[in-house]
């Protein structure tokens, strides 16, 4: 039997979320002075371009966006098949004494989290890190809190939370997918 | 994609997928050289033995640095200063090893097929850092990454290895794995350091430079060893230079991006000269950054699984 699937969010909705938390990311740091955004492999990468361009038309200023790749920082490289493919991180810009905001799209256990905060701390010692992710599923298993949230959906760990974006996938929708 | 053998002991030995995985791989290894911070923890609590029977400055210091900025903690073993001198055998040393629960072992020794014996004899992942004139994959694989980031393809390239083709190990990796990557692989030298029958091997052999300079895209220049003129092999190294030397003058009729390449140390004077050894040709330097690059690649890939596909 194939799985059941249900659209938690749609094109429109995350277009109009995205715009909502580029105010509050705005609102929270008090301008953009200092403002850097750093998304995380792959489709944090994608979320944060797109925060910046909103940032960009609320501050008519250009923001630094970087990608981090956490891979290497991973906690469970001991009980994981094969080792996963390392992807580009790419911050080409001082973290030091910023306001970084790590993007990512789906905040669940916390793990990539935390790998994310060592990683980001052995670039430089920013003044603050925030986290914006576009759906908190729940199901933490650290204690990490995001600053900036799409949407709030709690899930039970049966479920699967897809996050689709068009520039690497073929719409922008947010899918919940329950294993029968 | 991983690699599929728990050990790395040839470019024989790995399949196009595996040469390509750790090509990707080693692209965001290099990354991490422009960081303050160039260390990373994947291998923390992972024992690296270095294990050479043969003298190494580049070799050794490259992978010693590839294990330190993977967070392992390396092990020197160098046959001068160890029980080797006092007669152990190499399987002995390799059970000593195992028994202090060394996860990898990384070999030199002057005997082709070393690293195999190793590789049979305990459960640790051999890379093979050089054996004999059989294999020395990892240069192999940076020459090739050094390559392929330059001209973003490896297929379709013609590539020139000059130099001592009878007794370099350089040469050997280099001609499998170009093989498998779809290059094009001539050999240039003299007849005395052209090994017979490497044609098997899906060369082309040229004794004349010149006749095929115009073509390459890259020119691998092998180190000439001072030993061999005394076993006669050419007549002097004025004479060597003359004819293989790789000069201003011979490269004028070279391509514009010709990639000049040398797997150190040089003869400047000698197979290369100092002027196209610090030319806009030469990516000499760089295959030394790359090398660090690739063999934490490498270190980071076996580290994933072994021949049956599991993490021991």
């Amino acid at each position: 039997m194939s799985p059941k699937k249900k659209v938690i969010m749609d094109a429109k909705e995350i277009s109009w979320t995205i715009k909502r938390m580029a105010h509050e990311i705005v609102e929270k740091s008090y301008g953009i002075k200092d403002l850097v955004i750093v998304g995380i492999q792959t489709r944090g990468v994608y979320l944060a371009k797109r925060i910046a361009e909103e940032i960009k038309s609320i501050g008519k200023e250009e923001i630094p966006v970087g990608s981090l790749d956490i891979t290497l920082y991973r906690d469970d490289v001991d009980s994981i098949a094969h080792q996963p493919v390392v992807k580009e991180t790419r911050i080409p810009f001082d973290i030091t004494d910023k306001k970084v905001v790590l993007v990512d799209d789906v905040l669940f256990a916390g793990r990539t989290v935390r790998a994310a905060l060592d990683e980001l701390i052995d670039f430089g010692r920013p003044r603050v890190i925030r986290l914006a992710v576009l759906i908190d599923r729940g199901l933490r298993e650290l204690p990490i809190q995001p600053d900036f949230v799409g949407k709030i959906y709690p899930t039970t760990r049966k479920e699967l939370v897809c996050v689709n974006l068009k520039e690497v996938d073929r719409e922008d929708s947010v899918i919940l997918e329950e294993e029968e | 994609m991983r690699l599929k053998h728990k050990d790395l002991l040839g470019l024989e030995y790995l399949e196009k997928e595996e040469i390509n995985l750790v090509l990707e791989t080693a692209k965001p290894f290099k990354e991490l050289f422009t960081r303050s911070v160039k260390k990373v923890p994947p291998l923390r609590g992972k024992t690296v033995v270095l294990l050479f029977y043969e003298p190494s400055t580049r070799t050794r210091t490259s992978f010693e640095l590839a294990a330190k900025r993977l967070s392992a903690d390396v092990l020197n073993i160098s046959s001068s200063t160890s029980s080797v001198a006092k007669g152990e055998s190499l399987i002995d040393t390799a059970k000593t090893l195992e028994a202090m629960k060394a996860d990898f072992v990384v070999i030199r020794h002057s005997m082709a097929g070393a690293p195999q014996i190793l590789a049979r004899t305990i459960s640790a992942s051999i890379i093979n850092a050089g054996d004999g004139t059989h294999e020395h994959p990892t240069q192999g694989l940076l020459d090739m990454f050094t390559i392929w980031e330059k001209k973003g393809r490896l297929s379709g390239l013609n590539v020139a290895i000059v130099g001592d083709i009878l007794y370099s190990r350089v040469a050997r990796s280099n001609i499998w794995g170009l093989n498998k990557m779809g290059a094009k692989v001539y050999v240039v030298g003299p007849a005395t350091l052209i090994p017979p029958r490497i044609e098997e091997m899906g060369v082309k052999v040229y004794y004349d430079l010149d006749e095929i300079i115009d073509q390459l895209d890259v020119i691998n220049i092998l180190r000439i060893q001072m030993e061999r003129q005394k076993e006669n092999l050419f007549p002097s190294l004025r004479e060597y230079n003359e004819i293989f030397g790789i000069t201003d003058e011979r490269l004028k009729r070279a391509k514009g991006d010709l990639l000049v390449m040398h797997p150190g140390p040089m003869n400047r004077g000698i197979e290369i000269s100092s002027s196209v050894a610090d030319s806009s040709h030469s990516v000499i330097t760089e295959q030394v950054t790359n090398g660090v690059a690739v063999r934490m690649a490498v270190l980071y890939l076996l580290a994933g699984g072994d021949s049956q596909g599991v993490k021991r």
